[in-house]
Parts: structure tokens; C-alpha cells; sequence
């Protein structure tokens, strides 16, 4: 039987593991680990829901002055290269 | 008011978990190795191979290069709002971020040849303005006061300082606008390289390897830092997200 990962290598996989990017046997090993450890089980689930509370956060949608600025600065661009 | 109030129960929890050596690339990288402008064409791939969605922007780029004013515009409009977002998450400075995003553009208008509908048009311009965004912050690091936070590198910053379980929804007991606050706030705690990583790969949605190139560094450059600035995230996002029971004194 392989010997279990010690926290500080299941936290330098934990990445990839959150990624799926982990091959077959490494991930047994990762799996194996957090049901033993509650600590890492607990910095897994968190980390998993850092990055999904992240992920749902909508592009802030441009304030308008912005926008109309940057239009502004295009068009001249583009005026100039007409010209 | 929400950010003390929720701050106040913080349990102090300290197993050390001490990982993963410094790497000394962020120095240099935030030293001025700047990323490349992306300049260089990417080999031309086959027509079939290429996306549905790139094709069509491809086609708005050759037509924004005639000179059809509107393909440009369209270009704008879909990616404006993630590019200023990205530009302030760097810059953390509105009048920055701002000319992050105008040069941005005017600079991949004047660079429209360069792209050759390899990848989305998102992770070209992406390039420029993360190259942009950097500059302003070297430009700005050498006339304002020096950030502790930013300079100080204990060789620790991976360290699980808290390790407390979260509600199933913890996002769920804040407003929306509270939220937003909340997760602005942890990103700027950040140092830059960190911050920029994690907006690409996991607010931004860019892979490993676009986030590589975006930042002109290795994969592994990248995972590393990523995972530090998930932790780090992780961390500063517990004072707010854990569940309450787990506080002894959240009943005070």
C-alpha cells in the first residue's frame, strides 16, 4: 500500500487537483488524503468555493463615461488613419 | 461597516503549513521583465480547425482593417467591460485603469495585421493590456509611497492561516454589492503578480497556458502562483464566509 501524502504535498497538488488536471493515480492519493484529514479536507472545499464565488462575479459592466471615452479616442484613431 | 463587523471573529486558528519555496522570477518580473507585446503571429492553423467563434471574429478583424468602423466597435463592446475589470484589478486606480483600456484598444487598432485568428481575440488584446497595466504600475511604484504589503516577502505566503469550514453558500448571506466589496478587497490585497494571475485564470477564465503567454511566463510560473493566490484568497474570503457556529463568539 503507498503511504499517504503528508499535508504539505497535498497542498502543492491542491491546484491542480481543483483544475482536474491531476492523472488517475495522484488523484487516489489526493482523494485518500482528505478523507483522513479534515484540515486539508476543509482548505480543499474552501479553496473550490474561492474560486466559484470569483467565477460568478460578472464583468462590472463599463461606466458609461468610460465608454463613451474610449469610443471617442477610437474614432480619432481611426480618423487619423483615413487621413 | 460590514467588513469590520465580520472581521471581529476571527479565531486565530495556526497550523503552519509552510509551502512551496519562493520562486525568484517574481522578483524580476516585477522588476521590469516585461511581458512581450503581442506582436508575434501565432503559425496559421488550419481553416477547419479553427473555432466557429474565432472565425467570426476573425471576419470582424478584416473588416475592421478595411476600415468598417462598426466590426471595430463590436470588437469593443464584447470585450471592454472584461478589460477594464482586468485593468483595475492590476492597477487598482479608476484614471489608470481607464487608460489602460483606451490604449489597449488604440493599440491592437493599430496592430490589427498582427492578429491572425489563432486563438480569441480576447487573449491577444489581453496581452497588450496586461503589458500596458504593468507599466503603469512600475511607472507609479517609483513616486508613491512604498506598500509594505507589496515588498515585504517572508517566504511564508503560502501559510494556511485559518481553517475553518465555510456554509454550504456563503456568498448567500451578502448582497450582491456587499459581495462585489468583499471580493475586491481580497483581490487587492494581493501583490500584483498574484492579483494578475488569479483575474486571468480564474475571474477571466484563460487557461494555464494563455495565462502563460499573457504574462510571458512558464506553466509551472503559473500554477504557482496561482495556488498561492487561491490560498491567499482563500484565507482573507474565511473571515466573512465561515460558517457561523464555528466562531465561538459569533454569538456575542
Amino acid at each position: 500500500m503507498t503511504p499517504l501524502l503528508t499535508c504539505k504535498e497535498f497542498i502543492a497538488e491542491l491546484a491542480d487537483f481543483l483544475d482536474e488536471k491531476t492523472d488517475a493515480e495522484i488523484k487516489s492519493k489526493l482523494e485518500r488524503h482528505i478523507a483522513e484529514c479534515p484540515n486539508c479536507w476543509v482548505i480543499c472545499d474552501t479553496t473550490k468555493k474561492t474560486i466559484s464565488v470569483y467565477k460568478g462575479m460578472k464583468a462590472c459592466s463599463i461606466p458609461d463615461d468610460v465608454h463613451s471615452r474610449l469610443m471617442a479616442a477610437v474614432e480619432r484613431k481611426m480618423a487619423a488613419k483615413k487621413a | 461597516m460590514i467588513l469590520q463587523a465580520a472581521g471581529a471573529g476571527s479565531s486565530g486558528y495556526s497550523p503552519a503549513f509552510v509551502l512551496i519555496p519562493r520562486i525568484e522570477e517574481q522578483e524580476a518580473w516585477e522588476n521590469g521583465k516585461s511581458p512581450k507585446m503581442a506582436t508575434e503571429s501565432v503559425s496559421l492553423a488550419a481553416a477547419a480547425e479553427v473555432p466557429e467563434e474565432v472565425r467570426a471574429e476573425l471576419e470582424l478583424v478584416n473588416r475592421a482593417r478595411e476600415g468598417d468602423a462598426t466590426a471595430f466597435s463590436t470588437l469593443i463592446r464584447q470585450y471592454e467591460g472584461k478589460i477594464f475589470r482586468l485593468a483595475m484589478n492590476i492597477t487598482q486606480n479608476r484614471e489608470d485603469a481607464e487608460d489602460v483600456l483606451q490604449e489597449a484598444f488604440l493599440k491592437a487598432y493599430e496592430h490589427l495585421d498582427q492578429f491572425q485568428g489563432n486563438s480569441k481575440f480576447y487573449t491577444w488584446i489581453v496581452r497588450i493590456a496586461v503589458n500596458q497595466a504593468l507599466m503603469k504600475l512600475r511607472k507609479r511604484k517609483t513616486d508613491r509611497t512604498v506598500s509594505l504589503d507589496e515588498q515585504i516577502d517572508t517566504g511564508e505566503d503560502t501559510v494556511v492561516r485559518e481553517i475553518a469550514a465555510w456554509d454550504p453558500d456563503p456568498e448567500e448571506r451578502f448582497s450582491r454589492d456587499e459581495l462585489n466589496a468583499i471580493l475586491t478587497e481580497a483581490i487587492d490585497g494581493l501583490t500584483p503578480i498574484y492579483r494578475t494571475v488569479f483575474t486571468l485564470r480564474d475571474v477571466d477564465g484563460l487557461s494555464t497556458e494563455e495565462t502563460a503567454e499573457a504574462l510571458d511566463l512558464t506553466v509551472p510560473a503559473v500554477k504557482s502562483r496561482l495556488l498561492r493566490a487561491r490560498l491567499q484568497l482563500r484565507d482573507k474570503l474565511t473571515r466573512f464566509f465561515k460558517r457561523k457556529g464555528d466562531d465561538a463568539f459569533a454569538y456575542m
